[in-house]
């Protein structure tokens, strides 16, 4: 699942190679924390957290297909 | 946006050498020559380079089904990727098999896919394309169910008298529903609440 939150988020920042997300397996669920480079922040965010929310959505999709649950974390 | 200034012999090579950088093929750029080559007098007096300038130009559309081939393939999704163009936007039909996970509870999911890919391949881009995403018909099918709904809670709201209050939808959906309701001479429709909690109000006309 990092490399899909990877994948999406690498296509809106402006310093990909500054994209990093670390999991953090937890006993019900799994912690994905992301981390960006702080100017790309409110790419990530959006707008009253629109985009996050999007990239949230999209990824609860993709762990649901296999069983998991997964929190996607801006750090 | 990724551009670079390359030198060489002839524009030809100046040009080849910057794509080379970049890793684009031709019909991904723009090119613009800078400076004119120059062979000189004899070959030696006032020879010049070729200078251009080798502009990435996004093609938003092959972005979108190449971001979209990673997210699938990543989700290990066998997804087949259709592209028309209804009412100057672009239309993104995926179909396979098991993509239900694609549209989401009432295509959640898919309005986070479409609008992430607006975000995403629009990105730098000099013109902007909207993208609308369907998973095998789902929002053609979806405002069919909407239309229907609304017509049968109009004649709800005409026989008793009352106004009908729908659950919450968003923009999209509601404009199918006020559209469905527009010349229906016996109710008016209305939104009311804040986003993502708005919804519309069918009411009888007096």
């Amino acid at each position: 699942m990092n490399e899909l939150v990877e994948l999406l988020v690498k296509s809106l920042v402006d310093k990909p190679d500054q994209v990093s997300v670390q999991a953090v397996e937890g006993d019900r669920s799994t912690v994905l924390e992301l981390r960006v480079a702080p100017e790309d922040m409110g790419k990530v965010i959006g707008k009253q957290g629109r985009i996050a929310r999007a990239i949230r959505t999209i990824v609860k999709a993709a762990a649901s297909k296999e069983g998991k649950k997964v929190v996607v974390e801006i750090m | 946006m990724r551009e670079l200034v390359r030198s060489a012999r002839t524009t030809e090579e100046a040009i080849e050498a910057a794509l080379e950088e970049l890793g684009l093929s031709k019909d991904e750029v723009e090119v613009e020559v800078l400076e004119e080559p120059n062979k000189g007098l004899f070959g030696f007096l006032g020879v010049k380079d070729a200078t251009v300038k080798v502009k990435e130009c996004a093609n938003p559309e092959k972005k979108a089904v190449k971001i979209l081939n990673d997210i699938f393939s990543c989700m290990k999704l066998e997804v087949d990727i259709t592209i028309s163009e209804i009412d100057g936007r672009t239309l993104i039909n995926l179909n396979g098999p098991d993509l239900g996970i694609l549209i989401g509870r009432r295509g959640d999911t898919l309005d986070a896919i479409q609008y992430y890919i607006n975000l995403a391949a629009n990105k730098n881009a000099e013109k902007r394309v909207r993208f609308i995403i369907d998973v095998e018909g789902y929002r053609r099918r979806r405002e069919e169910t909407l239309s229907n709904l609304a017509h049968r809670l109009a004649d709800k709201a005409k026989r008793k008298g009352k106004d009908v209050v729908l659950e919450p939808m968003n923009p999209h959906e509601r404009r199918v529903i006020h559209t469905a309701l527009q010349n229906n001479k016996d109710v008016f429709t209305y939104s009311e609440g804040e986003e993502p909690y708005r919804k519309i109000i069918i009411a009888p006309k007096a």
